[in-house]
């Protein structure tokens, strides 16, 4: 059933600060193996001019998605979560996400599309720290796949 | 933010030294724990072929991850990526053997931009798969 174009811009409220740590971030970054000591040494970090160890570029997703959560399981919007599969998914940085970051999340649908039985949202969130400076914009393209014949 | 590439010297056309990126049912473990994306198509085989699927598959997340370190271990900075954007396009189907999957990436300047960005075009196939398309990123370069 095709989803309610009236969901079209609408926002929801900002998320909780979600407080990054160091130890997270480095279970991140051995869990991609990634060995870049700016995930994980605060000297190397400085020495590429941040100011403690900073996140892989796709660690704020988790921290995006929980937020987009709000959209995916609001029940009037009515999105079948069981046959969701992610499509697309964009950053754009205004700086890294660092350790000691507080960062809360601003989540709005800006497109909802049907296409072949298919239910396709986009949702962007704006990512914000603790001064309400902006840091990272992420646009989530979620597909619910058509339901089988019966 | 410095880059351990300078500008002045990539061209459009030159080529990033690719990587490959083995992936086990362990990684998707953990990479599940890391980053918190439990679903069980990533690490339940049988749940995984009840939804349609042809056996337990990578989150695209992590492929995404992945794939930008081509980027990342370039430049040096990872905080000089400025954009970074992919389409899923087929899932990597990890298998329960010791060998999994391998994940292969490649990337070119496709352009080069304003305030010493370039654009950066990524491959990433496994088995012979394109497993995102469109996948971009825009990074500052020194």
């Amino acid at each position: 059933m095709a989803l309610d174009q009236s969901f079209v811009g609408r926002t929801y409220p900002p998320t909780a600060p979600y407080e990054v740590g160091r130890e997270k971030i480095r279970e991140f970054a051995e869990a991609v193996g990634d060995d870049n000591p700016a995930y994980t040494d605060a000297e190397a970090a400085k020495a590429l001019g941040h100011p403690d160890v900073i996140a892989p570029p796709t660690f704020v997703f988790a921290i995006t998605f929980q937020a987009a959560g709000q959209v995916i399981q609001d029940p009037q919007l009515g999105l079948d979560y069981s046959r969701v599969v992610h499509g697309d998914q964009k950053f754009s940085y205004r700086r890294p996400v660092r350790s000691g970051d507080r960062l809360s999340v601003t989540s709005t649908i800006e497109a909802i599309k049907s296409l072949a039985g298919n239910d396709i949202v986009d949702i962007r969130g704006e990512v914000h720290d603790e001064a309400g400076e902006h840091v990272v914009t992420a646009w989530t393209k979620l597909v619910a796949r058509a339901a089988e014949e019966a | 933010m410095t880059a351990k590439i300078s500008y002045v010297d990539v061209e459009v056309g030159t080529e990033l030294p690719p990587q490959t990126f083995p992936v086990t049912r362990a990684t998707l473990v953990r990479y599940a724990g890391a980053s918190g994306d439990f679903n069980p198509i990533h690490w339940n085989e049988k749940f995984a072929k009840e939804v349609g699927l042809p056996d337990v598959i990578a989150h695209g997340m992590f492929t995404m991850a992945e794939a930008i370190r081509v980027v990342t271990d370039w430049t040096g900075d990872p905080g000089a990526v400025v954009e970074y954007g992919v389409r899923f396009t087929k899932p990597v189907v990890v298998p329960n053997d010791d060998q999994g999957a391998v994940i292969e990436v490649a990337g070119k300047v496709a352009a080069k931009l304003d305030d010493n960005t370039v654009r950066v075009d990524l491959t990433a196939t496994c088995a012979g798969q394109k497993v995102l398309g469109m996948s971009r990123a825009v990074v500052r370069l020194a």
